[in-house]
């Protein structure tokens, strides 16, 4: 019988070791921390290298009642999405790795989210659940500044992760950050240089590499995933090969991608060769989340926990195999 | 892998005698490495060296075509394989993995007819394309009966158009099966190191591809070579993982050891069996089987809200990197708009097409949707090649017709391209020129507040 020789890549460059969250230990008071990154080697290929961080789940929620969310997802988490806590508490139970506490632009009286309300929302969350937190702005420049500011002065030491930081807004997330002892994650659409290019600008301001995530941005499945699949799988290959520019872990947002397109919103006036609504959506969840775990992922973060918990079996089975 | 022009010109008569129509023979191996001129143009060369040259011409991975019996009319062709590339963005995936639907002949032959009348009837469009299953599949279970799997493979032949697979251990219910469908080109799964030879024997009688089945690559590239040195050059190769993380492997050591190595025994498309996972993880290992490298997916289940899915995946994961998906040109209605509705502008790259009118449809506003033909390039990428200007925006306006559906002559550019509305307005002087918000995503605030 002919011995194959299997070919083997080896890579000079390695994905950075990230831990979020602090312990009470580390001058936090999150129950655990979580690690992600450190490879050295294309995912799950442990015959290469074995696999040193399993890619993380984590679970999305917000700070009031969502007005735009699909009705699935608002009747699965009922009055736990009526406030933060409460919904922080039920993502924990149903199992989450970590949270995302994504902040509104309006608040439920249609103005926009103060700083007191922002940082209230954050401490209410710490408060209920142990696990590593994260912590996304609604995404415009002035207001996410105006919000994560307090948030990072008054959650000291608690390694949470601060985002979105943009082009625009890089400098007051990276040094507010750094002040006082939290993570960035820093997002760009969908390309390669400028994914490159502002790890450069945040990296200047001094923020150490083991407190960067990075977000390349995906589309949903059907509404661009191809896109943020190969840039996620060129930013990982340049990483390998030693680009320190791109050797963050990556962190991507499939759950609200997806959960954005009209197969996964809407139940009503489709085609009835969409199918079932409740396992159309589940699956275009986890399908463009499967996609970028293959491509790269290192924390997924998703909205329906029966994604999840699908997820996590597939990537239970990846890291199964022996090197 | 091809040869260089070099080692071409090595195999080559080496007299420069021009009856290629060339000055030498280094420029015809030159020409030849360029895949611009046939080996055929030189008279002299020795058959040891075509040989030699035909060989190095093998795509890395075989091309394998399944189809029904010409008989068939309207009989639907499927190609897999003749893949270059271990990821997309090197160049493109080529053939998409065939999906097939799988059944099992002691099912009852009702229910059978019912499943792939329904796969028959089902069409799913996503940005202007039709997707459909590719095939069916039949698998003889245990205890084995030649007659009911041959019968059940003729019901599904009668009820069906598109490529057959059939699945049984035993070379005589394989046979029975394949004297059914005598004049398909099927895919036979498969061959074992214990029954390769009579599998081999069934593969050539009936033209058929066969799938080599074995735990190990040693185990598989053995095999391959047993089965080639019997005459058949149509394989597929099964790995026998149903895991997730040793699939993965395997199947990225396949491609590796093809497209890096020219390792010709394992130049074959591979075949996935997701339909063996548990049923709730059926779509996911379907997902990696696209992603990384299957060349045909079998499926237990066929519903809507699975397929679907799976169907987009396969569309997009397949897009050539290099030529994104456009939708047409033109004028676009969306929640039936009146006269008095908005003229929305944006290009016809197929995303932002979906992004905006997602946005204005989800949000229930009416509006014109004009797009302009950017070359399939996004807004940002498009203004600034040039290709999406006040002159292909106006041309757009003019073409579409677009003025006499309305009476309020309002268009709407997108904020990225706020630059071009002191030109827009001298272009189009009895239209008023509003700019949008940047992002999709904020057309619908924008819309209801300003508008």
């Amino acid at each position: 019988m002919p011995q194959v020789e299997i070919p083997k890549d080896s890579w000079s460059g390695s994905v950075t070791t990230v831990t979020l969250g602090a312990t009470a230990a580390d001058g936090g008071t999150r129950s655990h921390t979580i690690t992600v990154g450190g490879h050295k080697a294309l995912p799950f290929m442990h015959f290469e290298q074995k696999m040193a961080h399993r890619p993380l789940i984590a679970l999305e929620i917000k700070d009031h009642r969502p007005d735009d969310w699909s009705p699935l997802l608002l009747d699965l988490w009922g009055d736990a999405a009526n406030d933060p806590a409460s919904w922080a508490k039920a993502a924990e139970s149903a199992g989450a790795d970590a949270l995302v506490l994504w902040l509104s632009q309006n608040g439920t009286d249609g103005k926009p989210t103060t700083p007191q309300a922002a940082v209230a929302s954050t401490k209410a969350v710490l408060q209920a659940s142990g696990l590593p937190l994260l912590v996304f702005a609604p995404g415009q420049a002035e207001l996410d500044n105006a919000l994560l500011v307090p948030i990072s002065e008054a959650t000291t030491g608690e390694r949470l992760v601060l985002g979105i930081c943009e082009d625009k807004n890089y400098r007051t997330i990276a040094a507010t950050a750094m002040a006082n002892g939290h993570l960035i994650s820093t997002r760009t659409p969908m390309d390669v240089n400028l994914a490159k290019q502002l790890n450069i600008l945040v990296r200047d301001m001094g923020i150490p590499p083991d407190r960067i995530l990075m977000d390349p941005t995906t589309g949903g499945l059907g509404y661009g995933i191809e896109y943020g699949y190969s840039v996620m799988e060129r930013l990982r290959l340049a990483a390998l090969q030693g680009d320190g520019n791109t050797q963050s872990p990556m962190i991507v947002t499939p759950g609200a991608e997806a959960w954005k397109t009209k197969e996964a919103k809407v139940g009503h006036d489709v085609p009835a060769t969409w199918g079932e609504w409740l396992e159309r959506a589940i699956n275009w969840e986890t399908l463009t989340a499967m996609a970028l775990v293959e491509s790269g992922a290192d924390i997924i973060v998703l909205r329906h926990p029966e994604s999840m918990r699908r997820l996590r079996a597939a990537i239970d089975e990846l890291m199964s195999v022996p090197a | 892998m091809p040869l260089s022009g070099l080692q071409i010109y090595k195999l080559l008569p080496k007299t420069n005698c021009k009856d290629c129509g060339l000055p030498t023979c280094l420029a015809f191996a030159m020409k030849l490495a360029a895949k611009q001129m046939e080996l055929a143009a030189c008279p002299h060369v020795g058959a040891e060296a075509k040989a030699q040259l035909a060989d190095a011409s093998e795509p890395p991975v075989r091309l394998i075509t399944l189809k029904p019996s010409a008989k068939i009319a309207g009989g639907r062709e499927l190609k897999s394989g003749n893949e270059t590339v271990l990821f997309r963005h090197e160049k493109t995936f080529i053939n998409k993995p065939g999906m097939f639907l799988r059944v099992h002949d002691n099912e009852p032959i009702a229910s059978i007819q019912a499943r792939v009348a329904a796969v028959e009837a089902y069409s799913v469009r996503y940005v202007g394309m039709d997707l459909t299953l590719d095939g069916f599949a039949v698998q003889a279970e245990a205890p084995l009966d030649a007659t009911r799997f041959a019968s059940v493979v003729s019901a599904v032949r009668a009820a069906s158009k598109r490529p057959m697979i059939l699945i049984a251990p035993d070379a005589a219910v394989m046979s029975a099966g394949l004297k059914a469908i005598e004049g398909d080109n099927a895919l036979i799964h498969g061959a074992t190191a214990a029954n390769y030879e009579a599998m081999a024997a069934l593969a050539k009688q009936y033209h058929s591809a066969l799938v080599a089945c074995a735990d190990t690559l040693d185990g598989l590239a053995d095999l391959t070579n047993k089965i080639k040195a019997k005459g058949v050059d149509d394989l597929v190769l099964d790995p026998t993982s149903r895991q997730l993380g040793a699939s993965l492997t395997r199947q990225t050591q396949i491609r590796r050891l093809a497209l890096k190595k020219d390792f010709r025994p394992l130049g074959y498309p591979i075949i996935a069996f997701p339909g063996d996972a548990a049923p709730d993880q059926e779509a996911l290992q379907a997902a990696q089987a696209i992603a990384k490298y299957a060349g045909f997916i079998v499926l237990e289940r066929f519903a809507p809200e699975m397929v679907y899915p799976l169907l987009v995946l396969r569309e997009n994961i397949y897009t050539d990197p290099q030529k994104p998906i456009q939708v047409l040109p033109g004028l676009y209605e969306i929640n039936n708009p009146k006269p008095t509705d908005p003229v929305l502008v944006t290009t016809n790259f197929s995303i932002t097409y979906f992004s905006v009118a997602n946005e204005v449809e989800g949000a229930g506003l009416p509006a014109w949707l004009l797009i302009v033909d950017a070359e399939g390039m996004s807004v940002l990428t498009g203004w600034a090649a040039g290709k999406f200007d006040a002159e292909r925006i106006a041309k757009a306006v003019k073409d579409s017709g677009v003025a006499n559906k309305v009476t309020r002559h309002r268009l709407v550019v997108p904020g990225h391209v706020a630059v071009l509305s002191g030109e827009l307005e001298e272009a189009l002087s009895n239209w008023e020129i509003r700019v949008g918000p940047r992002e999709a995503v904020d057309l619908p605030a924008f819309m209801k507040q300003v508008l």
